[in-house]
């Protein structure tokens, strides 16, 4: 067989999983969507505001409701001391005042 | 109507014979130095890999943090006192209850507490359900993984006071919603007062329904007006707060793509700033022997497609894999921090078509083009002069 040839039977085999990868994208979304659905109950039943994603510090935990000063959070000149804290941005709420209080 | 001008079947036939003879010259010429090109595949498919990797979890989640979060409460009421969120008092609700377009407000008592005895924060929320009466709990998936607790288990729980009380496990909730819920302890409102000493007539914050969420920034400022010692978190926020982390912006999207980009450019660069003198060799003798430029042009966009094309499709496949197949494994660490309670999650493969051809366009393109240009300034020289 050329050369030529087994790359391209390379390639296609490639571009079919390549295909196939978003496939089996497609298909999960819809098998997710109880998973989704209970998960979107779950929230309305709760009133959570926050994805569990980092545990360690609760500024990272519940991100959203995070104090105005979450950067320092223990004093003035505390540096940084979770590792999360350093991979996750200022909350928009806490940026954000409304005009009247600015 | 004149006919559309077709290429003879025979001269296209020349043409595909012609690019194949080219590319198996090209191939020929890889495999002659395969360590070189083999790391050199490698290094690729692992670029290719780690921006995959990361472009598809952070799509994924967002998309997932969208779906879920658009669920949560319309708006949060907090209280401040000295620039810290401070318990507020139930008697706040009448206030806001005054304010036109409020349709509902529900206190929320929610905490954390920190266990010594595996060393993790768990977040205690009150919930009305028959099954979570006093003494009894219901907790999430990776609370119950992290105590090797089950249903009927008791776990202990260590008072404001400092008195140890024993709440049983009524049940665990589903592993399937671990995102939201794994480090959850759901308990009944007189448990949580004993635990931390709340009084009765505070809640941790209150939640608002709007009649017209149109209104609700609106509603927001009345809320400030009528309480200044409060603050009003709009679920728009909230949603806001999770596109923030998982945009290109967000650190953990930045802090990997920063070396990957970096290594890639480096890459690139060395490609486009000259060729080897077994390379340039190499093109002094294809040109001695009869070859044109525009062949030799033709062999380097080969190179180029066969190196980028194949460590590009194979990248993207793997990062697929190591994201949805194996929940992130090798990123987990970074996740995880110093947590001790870490959910075990899943997430719904959402893809960007259009992050899948953005990928393939900064990568692909790139490197075909730079292996191109150091070629063919190699190939317009004399051959002689560039085989000395």
């Amino acid at each position: 067989m050329r050369k030529s040839s087994l790359f391209f039977l390379y390639i296609t085999i490639q571009t079919i999983l390549l295909g196939c990868m978003f496939t089996h994208a497609s298909y999960k979304q819809k098998s997710d969507v109880n998973r989704l659905q209970e998960n979107i109950s779950l929230v309305q039943q709760l009133g959570l505001t926050d994805l569990c994603l980092f545990t360690e510090a609760s500024y990272t935990r519940h991100l959203s409701l995070a104090d105005f000063h979450t950067a320092f959070q223990d004093s003035p000149m505390a540096l940084e001391h979770f590792p999360s804290g350093s991979l996750v941005p200022h909350p928009p709420a806490a940026k954000k005042m409304y005009e009247n209080m600015d | 109507m004149y006919p559309i001008p077709r290429l003879p079947r025979k001269c296209m036939r020349t043409w595909i014979e012609r690019h194949r003879n080219i590319l198996d010259f090209t191939l020929s010429s890889l495999v002659r130095r395969k360590r070189k090109n083999a790391a050199l595949v490698s290094v690729y498919t692992l670029i290719v890999f780690l921006l995959g990797s990361v472009l598809f979890f952070t799509y994924a989640l967002r998309q997932e943090a969208s779906f879920l979060l658009k669920e949560a409460p319309e708006m949060i009421v907090q209280k401040l006192s000295a620039g810290r969120h401070d318990l507020i008092p139930v008697s706040y609700i009448e206030r806001i209850r005054a304010i036109k377009g409020i349709s509902s407000i529900k206190e929320r008592l929610w905490g954390y507490y920190y266990d010594p005895i595996v060393g993790a924060n768990y977040t205690l929320m009150v919930v009305e359900d028959p099954e979570v009466s006093p003494g009894f709990i219901a907790v999430g998936e990776g609370v119950s993984r992290t105590r090797l607790a089950s249903p009927g288990d008791a776990i202990e729980f260590r008072t404001s006071q400092g008195i140890t009380i024993e709440l049983e496990i009524k049940k665990v909730l589903s592993s399937a919603s671990s995102l939201v819920s794994s480090d959850l302890v759901l308990i009944s409102e007189d448990d949580f007062r004993k635990l931390f000493g709340t009084a009765k007539g505070f809640a941790t914050d209150l939640a608002v329904k709007v009649r017209n969420p149109r209104e609700l920034t609106t509603i927001a400022l009345k809320v400030a007006e009528i309480l200044p010692d409060t603050r009003q978190i709009l679920r728009e926020e909230i949603l806001r707060t999770y596109d923030a982390i998982f945009s290109w912006r967000g650190g953990i999207l930045l802090a990997t793509l920063f070396g990957a980009v970096l290594a890639f450019i480096i890459f690139a660069w060395d490609k486009a700033s000259g060729l080897s003198m077994e390379e340039k060799r190499e093109i002094g003798i294809l040109k001695a022997i009869g070859w044109e430029t525009s062949d030799i042009i033709r062999m380097k966009f080969w190179e180029g497609i066969v190196v980028s094309l194949s460590s590009f499709l194979m990248g993207i496949l793997l990062a697929y894999i190591h994201v949805f197949f194996t929940s992130f494994m090798l990123f987990e660490p970074v996740l995880k921090g110093w947590a001790t309670l870490y959910p075990a999650f899943k997430i719904t493969p959402f893809i960007d078509g259009a992050q899948v051809a953005s990928l393939f366009f900064l990568t692909v393109v790139p490197y075909t083009v730079a292996t191109i240009i150091p070629s063919w300034r190699a190939a317009i020289v004399d051959p002689d002069s560039v085989m000395r």
